[in-house]
């Protein structure tokens, strides 16, 4: 029988974690109930899923995992809502809903062969992971040239990840930059906003791609640097935000234009979005 | 060939047990579509029903699934349900309108079950239309007053009986088992004729909308035309292929639902981000939305514009918006067309 695609599976929550000092961030680790759930759930890096928290609803997230970590899949949530905030209050070994993989994602195929440059700001750093998790998998790193990460956050304790980071720092297969907006005591990497930093070590834009995903301010000010550094607008990707309900291109409030980000998106080429009316 | 109403009422009547017979009544001073038992409470000589009937396959408010919480654990149950139905008398416009929700209810990557399972189980008798509304202007939208796009079978009323033709394999079937069809007089055939070859008398031209509206997104022309809107969502919730909807949890202690409900572009919260961020923040942007969605996206997406003419927007606005005016607004803007 035709999936009914309203119907989530139902995952659980086997861990429940604080990410960042503010406290407003958590990673929520879901394991796959049985094989054919996960068989059925093929994602690639940059899709979502519609996450339900039964008696609170549902709510579209960029999955942070890679394809390449089987058995789970992981989000992290900021706290804003009413769904996201029974998320950070669920005890683990909840029984949580999953609808999904949902949108498109970036193009791994057109990316082969060449160099990628990761440019991700605050907690917009979810689908960003999953990409350089995926590229630094060992059956694909060779597919890839040089990856640089340049991530950002306003001060040190707000960035993802810590643990990978540090491990990233010491891998020769990932080059990564961190920086964060203010000099913080203890902090001897980087300092200053993306833009600035982005113009400073960024790669050459010759066979590079890159891959940009932040707060709006972020994206306005490190697209011009990327112009500035030879980037063309069909090698700049982005993945979008929106208020979704449906997720399948039919519940009508997502769209830009005549597209809808969660069924046509959420990633996009900077020259896709020149086509695209800008309201968004 | 036609079908007397009386063997018609007998059959209608008969049809009730084996389906769930959907046709327009009479209920607090207005006609809308809701089930019948009896071909005595069919309306027959409304104009057109203050809602549209696309509420039988996508419900006002709708139960997707329930589920049962036990400590940490939840028990899920599809709620999707579908029985046969017959939507009876319905107007061309609402038929057509049928066809543009299907493309909106199945894309390139979904079908919708809940409106699917429906649509497939339900046998359209469309009714044309004898008496034509101030309002109505579905003749400039590619449709008529008789128009047999979208019905299964299409009536013409003859005072006692019905013409009837049949437009599907569906129609015909159902056909079968109505009664014994006669010959048409020829008082009865020019009826037909004159029926059939009715127009709207109000109408608009949207010859070159699409390709205006390409042109127009940043246009002044929106900086206006919105002002007198309250946002009231009226023009949506009467509009046959308005089709947003909202997805939302009931609950009880332990058990909820998920239901879907109408929901409406020209509302401010229909695009609020979490984040508090809105894309279409203004009156100014919904309303552009609204036009560009009918008259624009749809037609890029689907190759149609998502209006039919049925008029009910004009009627149910409360401050008298019109969207043929605001058709002749875009008509009037002063862009080029390549």
């Amino acid at each position: 029988m035709e999936q009914n695609p309203y119907l989530p599976i139902t995952m659980k929550l086997i861990k429940n974690m604080c990410e960042t000092e503010d406290k407003l961030i958590n990673t929520f680790t879901l394991e796959f109930l049985n094989k054919q759930d996960e068989e059925n759930f093929k994602y690639m890096p940059g899709q979502f899923a519609e996450l339900s928290a039964y008696g609170h609803g549902e709510a579209p997230f960029g999955i942070a995992t890679s394809p390449t970590e089987p058995g789970i899949i992981k989000f992290s949530v900021a706290k804003v809502g009413c769904v996201s905030n029974a998320l950070h209050l669920m005890e683990e070994g909840t029984m949580v809903g999953v609808r999904g993989p949902m949108g498109n994602y970036y193009p791994m195929e057109e990316f082969k062969g060449k160099n990628l440059v990761i440019i991700g700001g605050g907690f917009a750093f979810t689908t960003l992971r999953s990409m350089a998790v995926y590229m630094l998998d060992e059956k694909h790193r060779a597919d890839y040239g040089d990856i640089t990460v340049i991530y950002g956050a306003r001060n040190p304790g707000l960035l993802l990840y810590k643990e990978e980071l540090a491990e990233w720092e010491t891998n020769p297969n990932i080059n990564l930059v961190t920086t964060i907006d203010r000099p913080a005591e203890g902090w001897t990497k980087h300092v200053g906003f993306i833009p600035t930093i982005t113009e400073q070590v960024a790669p050459s834009s010759v066979n590079t791609y890159a891959v940009v995903c932040g707060p709006p301010a972020m994206i306005k000010y490190t697209l011009p640097v990327l112009e500035k550094l030879g980037f063309p607008p069909e090698r700049i990707y982005t993945s979008l935000e929106m208020r979704m309900k449906c997720g399948l291109g039919i519940c009508g409030r997502c769209n830009i234009g005549p597209k809808y980000v969660c069924k046509d998106g959420p990633v996009f080429s900077m020259a896709q979005l020149k086509e695209l009316p800008s309201e968004y | 060939m036609k079908i007397s109403k009386e063997k018609f009422g007998q059959s209608f009547d008969a049809l009730t047990a084996e389906y769930q017979v959907v046709a327009p009544v009479s209920e607090a001073g207005a006609v809308n579509f809701k089930a019948a038992k009896s071909f005595s409470e069919v309306k027959q000589d409304y104009l057109n029903s203050k809602l549209p009937p696309k509420s039988l396959l996508f419900p006002q408010h709708e139960k997707l699934l329930s589920y049962v919480k036990d400590g940490k654990d939840i028990t899920v149950k599809n709620e999707l349900k579908v029985g046969k139905t017959v939507l009876f008398g319905i107007r061309p416009c609402d038929a057509k309108a049928m066809l543009l929700l299907d493309k909106v209810f199945k894309n390139d990557q979904y079908r919708d079950p809940y409106y699917f399972d429906r649509r497939d189980n339900t046998v359209i008798v469309g009714l044309a239309c004898n008496k034509i509304a101030p309002t109505c202007f579905c003749s400039s939208m590619g449709i008529s007053p008789a128009c047999s796009e979208g019905s299964d079978l299409l009536l013409i009323d003859l005072g006692d009986s019905y013409n009837v033709e049949v437009i599907t394999e569906k129609g015909k079937d159902l056909l079968a088992g109505l009664g014994e069809l006669a010959e048409l007089s020829a008082e009865e055939q020019a009826i037909v004729d004159t029926v059939k070859s009715a127009q709207t008398t109000s109408k608009v031209d949207v010859s070159t909308i699409t390709a205006k509206l390409d042109k127009m997104f940043d246009n002044s022309y929106w900086d206006t035309l919105h002002e007198k809107c309250l946002g009231c969502n009226a023009c949506s919730f009467s509009c046959p292929t308005c089709h947003c909807f909202d997805i939302s949890e009931e609950v009880t202690k332990n058990e909820g639902s998920r239901v879907r409900t109408w929901d409406a572009c020209m509302a401010p919260l229909f695009t609020l981000h979490g984040s508090g961020h809105n894309p279409r923040d203004k009156k100014k942007t919904r309303w552009r939305q609204r036009m560009m969605h009918k008259f624009n996206y749809f037609v890029h997406n689907n190759g149609d514009i998502a209006c039919v003419g049925c008029g009910r927007c004009i009627k149910g606005c409360p401050v008298n918006m019109d969207i043929r005016q605001a058709i002749d607004g875009v008509n009037k803007a002063e862009v080029v067309v390549d």
